[in-house]
């Protein structure tokens, strides 16, 4: 169980957050959304989502809302990623391993370009 | 699947499908005994005897009125492979806890494999269940529990990156700390 220092820290860095997202001019909400099924989970999603997640802390992006969800029912496909931005359609991505998820971060989620070559009909 | 951390996350997500708000995970080594046991408990919908039934065994019945997935059989064949077994007890309404064991030592046990990152998973993906992690070797124990992470957060999501960060280390560093006393036994 976290310490009372440990605690304190968490205060922080939530303080941090709010200024951080205080500070973002652009408004629209980002959510990267990882099938995480049998299949998926034997295809390699845990790690998947752990690139995602990896390349968010280390790039320092903010507000981006990362979920798990089970089954998508497209199982030679896994892993599979779903990206929603505002109100766009949602994007589905297939195959994504931890490189092609690092790929959808950079070239989608920051640069605005859907990654067509991994897109998939959902 | 080649991690018993693995089956773990597979299970939980069971858990989460049944609209679990609380999930419990727990990973007990016991050295002298050689035994290994995992369990997950969920306060979700549950099933009834048939349901347990059929998740067990799928190709017991005919019936396909409920998709049946093959994660729970192919690990309790992985179990009794190892001298072991996986008990599922639910109670409609109330919750569900699945219990696996398994030999130690035993040859065809499959490696735990990053738990860390099981629960890491977990904890991020799905905010909206209270989740309990406890992994103890013989008399070492780490317990995790995000409740009080998610109060102090007050509302602000875990994925915000320094707060990424501080849960993504203490998991870790938690259930290191536990197998490198255990590897010194």
């Amino acid at each position: 169980m976290p310490a009372v220092k440990s605690l304190e820290d968490l205060r922080r860095l939530r303080e941090e957050a709010l200024e951080k997202r205080k500070a973002k001019t652009t408004t629209s909400s980002i959510q990267v959304i990882v099938g995480m099924g049998t299949v998926g989970i034997a295809a390699g999603a845990r790690e998947t989502l752990k690139a995602i997640l990896e390349y968010i802390e280390i790039n320092k992006l903010t507000d981006i809302i990362v979920r798990q969800t089970g089954n998508l029912g497209m199982d030679s496909w896994e892993p599979i990623v779903q990206v929603i931005i505002g109100e766009s359609p949602v994007v589905t991505y297939g195959k994504v391993t931890p490189d092609v998820a690092r790929r959808i971060m950079k070239d989608h989620i920051v640069g605005g370009n859907i990654v067509k070559e991994y897109t998939i009909e959902s | 699947m080649r991690e018993l951390a693995l089956h773990l996350l597979d299970i939980a997500e069971n858990s989460i499908s049944a609209r679990a708000r609380r999930i419990d995970l727990g990973v007990e080594e016991d050295t002298r005994q050689d035994i290994l046991r995992m369990y997950v408990q969920d306060d979700g919908i549950g099933m009834d005897e048939q349901m347990v039934a059929r998740v067990v065994d799928p190709f017991v019945t005919s019936r396909t009125t409920r998709k049946v997935g093959l994660g729970i059989p192919l690990l309790k064949a992985a179990a009794e492979a190892c001298n072991g077994s996986l008990i599922i007890a639910s109670t409609p309404g109330k919750g569900t806890r699945v219990d696996v064991t398994f030999q130690r030592s035993h040859i065809d046990r499959m490696p735990l494999g990053d738990i860390a990152a099981t629960v890491f998973s977990l904890v991020i993906g799905s905010p909206q269940v209270n989740w309990v992690f406890r992994y103890r070797v013989d008399s070492e124990e780490f317990v995790f529990d995000d409740a009080l992470i998610k109060a102090e957060l007050n509302g602000m999501p875990m994925t915000e990156p320094g707060i990424l960060t501080f849960i993504r280390q203490m998991i870790y560093e938690g259930v290191v700390g536990v197998q490198s006393i255990a590897n010194k036994v």
